[in-house]
């Protein structure tokens, strides 16, 4: 038993992590673009990115199982071309997970970004940097703290998901079976000291995470 | 992706290669058989990796349409694997492996005069599990409505996802008492912790419990290993300590 303990947890975090690092990837030229270029339809696109934080998670995982089924068209292209099947496997959980989580990446990048004097990229500018080495070299150390809430947030909210994963993943163990998951199973099963061990990880784990994002968000804050 | 994808194959065919690995759908109700059964298969195979999926048929069903990777099917009503083997999902012909009973069980109320004790007024939530797709669910509707009782409960009623769910709604004391399967009750988590009484099965139709091999790509030995077994001698003993009726066998007095 404490072998499966540490497989989900493992599990667990595999799909945090991953999700994470490709959230990171991809939102942050998302984050730029609704940042610093306005265009007609912006309002609709970031309503659509903060659809996760209001849409029930069965909602999001119904909708992703349809788009999984060899059946219908993104399904049945994997399907014949590809031969891969994502209901049921861990791809299809991080696919459903990315989807899941890309408000809490890219809400803090794109509040970072805004939040930094535009003085500071003229400045850069005007003494010849690109955009590019204007990103990374003044841009980004002026953001820690938004990327820091960014990466935790995400990586918090990745473990805390239930309702997407039963629905894409099937409750398989050590490929979909994440710790939410393994709680609801094991209360089922009635063990509920299993459950609880669960649980007080979960809770230690999002209350360190958060106390480490507030600390640093209010070593950034002005002082009175 | 495609690379986290392909070294994460890699790393899954090396390992399966030394034995393969056959993925369960087992009805809830054979929580803690199943477990037993799996154990014992073990002991005889230990280099095998068996992975065991609890929920309610109905649930399990849906899956194995959409293609989840189960290699064999558990069911609670033979039902489900006859549809999977009209659609062609299957490898094998649906086998009836076990005769389960529905049972009335409280740590609250004495159950033990039968059907009257629902009548109660201790008891304010009666657990059933879903009859939508649950099969214990389903007959214990059949039961209640054969006994006339059922529209006089339905406001009580709360319906566990599946009968597992069900039997930790009423262990828990959340509800006064729980339609629930024998199976769970003769269990060591539930045994000692409340009474049971078993409902006499002519008021519903036979939980006929059937398996079905999934038809797969590609032809897992293992998997037909594990269903020899769970005809055997052994297999069957276990079932029957959980309150089991064994097909081909004389009926319990």
């Amino acid at each position: 038993m404490n072998e499966d303990f540490i497989n989900t947890l493992l599990l667990t975090g595999k799909l945090a992590g991953f999700t994470t690092i490709i959230l990171f990837i991809i939102g942050m030229p998302i984050a730029y673009l609704l940042a610093y270029k306005r265009f007609w339809f912006k309002s609709f696109v970031e309503a659509m990115i903060s659809m996760p934080m209001v849409l029930p998670p069965t909602v999001l995982g119904f909708y992703m199982l349809v788009a999984y089924s060899p059946q219908n068209a993104f399904g049945g292209f994997l399907d014949k071309y590809l031969d891969v099947r994502l209901a049921f496997s861990f791809e299809g959980v991080l696919l459903a997970s990315v989807v899941f989580s890309l408000p809490f990446m890219i809400q803090p990048l794109q509040n970072g970004l805004t939040a930094i004097p535009v003085s500071f990229r003229e400045a850069a500018y005007t003494l010849g940097k690109s955009k590019t080495e204007t990103f990374f070299k003044v841009l980004i150390p002026n953001m820690i703290p938004s990327i820091v809430t960014a990466l935790a947030m995400t990586f918090a909210h990745c473990i805390g998901e239930f309702g997407v994963v039963i629905m894409v993943g099937g409750n398989m163990p050590g490929e979909t079976r994440v710790a939410s998951i393994a709680i609801y199973d094991e209360v089922q099963a009635l063990n509920y000291d299993v459950a609880n061990q669960y649980s007080l990880v979960l809770f230690i784990i999002s209350l360190v995470i958060l106390t480490v994002i507030y600390s640093m968000n209010g070593k950034s804050a002005p002082n009175p | 992706m495609k690379r986290i994808i392909l070294s994460i194959v890699i790393v899954l065919t090396t390992i399966s290669l030394s034995a393969q690995k056959v993925v369960i759908a087992a009805a809830a109700d054979l929580r803690y058989a199943m477990d037993e059964v799996v154990v014992a298969y073990k002991k005889h195979n230990p280099k095998s990796d068996i992975k065991v999926t609890y929920g309610s048929s109905g649930n399990a069903y849906q899956q194995i349409l959409n293609g989840a990777p189960y290699d064999i099917y558990f069911s609670a009503d033979i039902m489900y694997p006859r549809k999977l083997a009209e659609q062609g999902l299957t490898a094998s012909k649906p086998k009836l492996y076990a005769i389960g009973f529905i049972v009335l069980w409280s740590n609250q109320i004495d159950v033990s005069s039968g059907m009257s004790s629902l009548n109660d007024i201790k008891l304010k939530k009666l657990a059933i599990a879903n009859p939508e797709h649950a099969p214990y669910g389903k007959r214990a509707q059949e039961s209640l409505q054969h006994y006339k009782l059922y529209d006089k409960l339905k406001d009580k009623i709360i319906m566990g996802e599946n009968i597992a769910q069900t039997a930790q709604f009423s262990q828990t004391g959340n509800a006064e008492i729980g339609i629930l399967a024998l199976s769970l009750v003769m269990s060591p988590a539930m045994k000692n912790q409340g009474k049971y009484y078993l409902i006499d099965s002519k008021s519903y139709s036979p939980l006929e419990q059937g398996y079905v091999i999934i038809k797969k790509s590609k032809v897992n030995t293992e998997t037909y290993k594990f269903a020899k077994f769970v005809s055997s001698p052994e297999a069957r003993g276990i079932l029957k300590n959980y309150g089991f009726k064994l097909p081909n066998e004389t009926p319990n007095p």
